[in-house]
C-alpha cells in the first residue's frame, strides 16, 4: 500500500502495464515531451521513448481512428484525449467504429484499446471545455465506460481496461487528480463492471460515481452528524451497469438519491431510478431524487458556474426529502 | 499610410501588450480563472491584419483572442471585465478569456475548440455571398489547427463555392508544446493551400506594416470575387501556451532570439528611424496605453458580478413556454 494521488495511481497503472506488455503504447496530444497536459504521463517519454509515447497532431479523429486500427492488428493502444470535450471531434470513430466493429463483422475484429479522457466542470473553462457528458458514451452498446472516483479504483480499473479486449472509455475527473488515498502496490486489478459500496449505512442509498462520490461522501459526513446514515454505492462503470449492489442496498433503505455531475435530463439518475422502479418497486418508500447539473451550458463566471454544479448541500437536501 | 495611422497601429500594439501584462498579474492574483492564452509577441499579426479590413469584413479567431478583440474595436474595459467574469464583460462574464465576441464590431468570436471555427467562417462567407454583400470573412487560426479535419473541409468547400474568405494562419511554431515539424507533414503551412487550388503567401508577422500590406492586398483581391486565399503569417509567442505552461519543449535562448524581433520594438525603431515619430511621441503613447489599462481594470473591478438569476438567460432565443 502507498498513499497516492489519483494522478499517480493512473500513471502507475499505465507504467506497470507498459513494463509488462510491449504492445501497450500511448498516443495523444502532448502526452510525450510535455508530459501530458494534466501531467499524467510525466516521465513516460524519457523512459519508454517516442515510439511508445507518441505525440500526435491536434487531430482527434485520427487519434481515435489510428487507435482502433492499431488495436485491430493486436497492439494495445491507450489514447489520451486531452479532455472529453474533444471526443466530439472524434465521435464517428468512437460511436460508428469502436463500438460497432467487433459485433458487425461477426466478432472478427478485436479492439483491445483504451481511450483515457479528462471529464468534468468546475474550473471556469467555459461552456465547451467544462462538460461532463459521460452518459452520452454509455448510450452505445459495444463500448464500455469506466469512471472511477478513488485512486485505488482508478489503478485497478485502468489495469483491467488495458488488459481487456474491448474498447473502453476511461473517464478521469479533472478535479479528482489531487485526491489522495491508499492504493495497493503492484499487480492490482479490479474487474470492470462491478459497482461497490463505498460507505455503509442503513437510512438511505446514495448512488453515484466519479466526482459525485466525493460530493456524496462529504454529504454523508454531514448527514452522520445529524444522525442519518447514508449508504453510498459507487457505480464505477456506467456500461455495463451493475445494479446488484444498488438494489441490495435499496431493499434495505427503501430510499435513494442519485448524484451525478452531468445534466439531469436523460442522465445516470434517470437510468438508475428507472431500474430501481423496475427491479424493486415493492420496496419504494419515497420517489427517487436526482441531484445533477442545472440545465445550462456552464458559464465562465465562478459564482454562476458553481451555482449550476451539484453541491454537497444539494445532496443533503435531497436526502432529507426522501426520508 | 499617414502618420496618424502609423501612430494608431503603434498604440494598438502597445495597448494589447499592457492589457495582457495586467491580465497576467490579475491571473496570478486569482482574479481571473480558467484558461488564458496571451498574445504577447504576436501583436503585429492581428493589428496589421485588422487595420486592413473594411467595416463590412468579419473577423473570427481562436481562443487567443484578447488582441483580436481589441483591434476589432472592443474597449479594453469590456475585455478586462470579461476576464474578471463581470456582467459588463463583452460576453457578460459567461465566456471568459477564450470566448469574446461583439457582433456590432463584426467580431464573431474567439473559439476554443481547435479548428472548429474554420467551418463557421465558410458559413459566414456563404452568408455574405448569398446576400450579395461585399464583405470578406477573415478567419485566423494557429498552425496547429491545420492538422485537424475541420481545416481541410472548410478550405475545400470555400474554394468549391468560391467564397470570400481570407484564411490567416498564425504560425507561431508551436501548438502547445508540439513544434510544427513534429505535427505537420509540411512545415510551410502555406503549401496546404495548394491542395485546394488557393493562392497563398508567407508574411513576416513581426513587422506590422508587412502584415498590413499583405492583408490589404489579399482582402481586396478576395473582395473582387476571385475566391478564398491564404496568408501564413510567421510569428512567435513570447509567453507560454497558456498560464500553466512549464515550457519544457523550447529553449529559453530561442525565446530570447525571437524577442530581439519584438514587433513593438521593430515598429518603434521604424517610426523613429524614418522620422515618423519622435521618442517622446511614442513615450506619450506608452503612457496613454498604461492609463487606459488602469482605467479598464478599475472599471472591471468595480463592475457587478452577473446576477444569479441570469444563469438561464440566452439558452434559447425563444424562451421556453
Ligand atoms: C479539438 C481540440 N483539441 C485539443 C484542444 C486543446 N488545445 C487548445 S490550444 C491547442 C494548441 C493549438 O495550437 P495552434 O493552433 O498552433 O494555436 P496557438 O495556441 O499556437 O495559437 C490545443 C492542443 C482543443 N482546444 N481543441
Ligand atoms: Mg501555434
Amino acid at each position: 500500500m502507498a498513499r497516492l494521488s489519483m494522478r499517480e495511481a493512473i500513471s502507475q497503472a499505465m507504467w506497470e502495464e507498459m513494463e509488462r506488455d510491449p504492445n501497450v503504447f500511448i498516443l495523444g496530444e502532448e502526452v510525450g515531451v510535455w508530459g501530458g497536459s494534466y501531467a499524467v504521463t510525466k516521465g513516460f517519454y524519457d523512459h519508454f521513448g517516442g515510439e511508445r509515447v507518441r505525440d500526435t497532431p491536434i487531430a482527434e479523429s485520427v487519434i481515435i481512428g489510428a487507435t482502433i486500427g492499431s488495436a485491430m492488428t493486436g497492439l494495445r493502444p491507450i489514447a489520451e484525449l486531452m479532455t472529453i470535450n474533444f471526443a466530439f471531434a472524434a465521435m464517428d470513430h468512437i460511436v460508428n467504429e469502436a463500438a460497432k466493429l467487433h459485433y458487425m463483422f461477426g466478432g472478427q475484429f478485436v479492439l483491445p484499446m483504451v481511450i483515457r479522457a479528462v471529464t468534468g466542470g468546475g474550473r471556469q473553462l467555459g461552456a465547451t471545455h467544462s462538460q461532463t457528458p459521460d452518459v452520452i458514451f454509455a448510450h452505445f452498446p459495444g463500448l464500455k465506460v469506466v469512471a472511477p472516483g478513488t485512486p485505488e479504483d482508478a489503478k485497478g480499473l485502468l489495469k483491467a481496461a488495458i488488459r481487456s479486449n474491448d474498447p473502453i472509455l476511461f473517464l478521469e475527473h479533472a478535479t479528482l487528480y489531487q485526491m489522495r488515498a491508499e492504493v495497493p502496490d503492484g499487480d492490482y486489478v479490479i474487474p470492470i463492471g462491478k459497482s461497490k459500496v463505498q460507505r455503509a449505512g442503513k437510512d438511505v442509498t446514495i448512488v453515484t460515481y466519479s466526482k459525485g462520490l466525493e460530493i456524496s461522501m462529504k454529504a454523508a459526513d454531514e448527514l452522520e452528524k445529524q444522525g442519518i446514515q447514508a449508504e453510498i454505492v459507487d457505480l464505477r462503470t456506467l456500461r455495463p451497469l451493475d445494479m446488484e449492489p444498488v438494489i441490495e442496498s435499496f431493499k434495505k433503505t427503501n430510499r435513494a438519491v442519485v448524484v451525478e455531475e452531468g445534466w439531469k435530463s436523460f442522465g445516470v439518475g434517470a437510468e438508475v431510478s428507472a431500474r430501481i422502479y423496475e427491479q424493486a418497486f415493492d420496496y419504494v418508500d419515497a420517489p427517487v431524487r436526482r441531484v445533477a447539473q442545472k440545465e445550462v451550458p456552464l458559464p465562465y463566471n465562478r459564482t454562476l458556474e458553481q451555482s449550476a454544479l451539484p453541491q454537497v448541500a444539494d445532496v443533503v437536501a435531497a436526502v432529507k426529502e426522501v426520508l | 499610410m499617414d502618420k496618424q495611422k502609423y501612430l494608431d497601429l503603434y498604440y494598438q500594439m502597445v495597448l494589447i501588450r499592457r492589457m495582457e501584462e495586467r491580465g497576467a498579474e490579475l491571473y496570478q492574483a486569482g482574479k481571473i480563472g480558467g484558461f488564458m492564452h496571451l498574445y504577447i509577441g504576436q501583436e503585429a499579426v492581428s493589428t496589421g491584419l485588422i487595420a486592413a479590413r473594411q467595416p463590412q469584413d468579419r473577423v473570427i479567431t481562436a481562443y487567443r483572442d484578447h488582441g483580436v478583440a481589441l483591434n476589432c474595436g472592443i474597449p479594453v474595459s469590456q475585455i478586462m471585465a470579461e476576464l474578471l467574469g463581470k456582467s459588463t464583460g463583452v460576453s457578460k462574464g459567461r465566456g471568459g478569456s477564450m470566448h469574446m465576441a461583439d457582433v456590432t464590431k463584426n467580431f464573431w468570436g474567439g473559439h476554443a475548440i481547435v479548428g472548429a471555427h474554420l467551418p463557421l467562417a465558410t458559413g459566414l462567407a456563404l452568408g455574405d455571398k448569398y446576400a450579395g454583400r461585399d464583405g470578406v470573412t477573415i478567419c485566423m487560426f494557429g498552425e496547429g489547427a491545420t492538422n485537424i479535419g475541420f481545416f481541410h473541409e472548410a478550405l475545400n468547400l470555400s474554394k468549391v463555392w468560391t467564397l470570400p474568405v481570407l484564411w490567416v494562419c498564425e504560425n507561431n511554431m508551436y501548438g502547445m508544446g508540439t513544434a510544427v515539424g513534429r505535427a505537420s507533414a509540411v512545415s510551410e503551412i502555406q503549401q496546404k493551400a495548394e491542395g485546394y487550388g488557393m493562392a497563398h503567401e508567407r508574411v513576416d508577422g513581426m513587422n506590422v506594416l508587412a502584415v498590413y500590406e499583405a492583408a490589404h492586398k489579399a482582402i481586396e483581391t478576395v473582395r473582387s470575387g476571385s475566391g478564398p486565399r491564404m496568408l501564413e503569417i510567421m510569428t512567435y509567442r513570447f509567453r507560454g501556451h497558456s498560464m500553466g505552461d512549464p515550457e519544457r519543449y523550447r529553449k529559453h535562448e530561442e525565446v530570447l532570439k525571437w524577442e530581439e524581433q519584438d514587433p513593438i520594438g521593430v515598429f518603434h525603431a521604424y517610426l523613429t528611424t524614418n522620422k515618423q515619430a519622435a521618442d517622446k511621441d511614442l513615450d506619450e503613447i506608452d503612457q496613454r496605453a498604461l492609463a487606459e489599462v488602469q482605467k479598464a481594470v478599475e472599471f472591471a473591478e468595480a463592475s457587478p458580478e452577473p446576477a444569479l438569476e441570469s444563469l438561464f438567460d440566452d439558452i434559447y432565443y425563444t424562451e421556453e413556454v
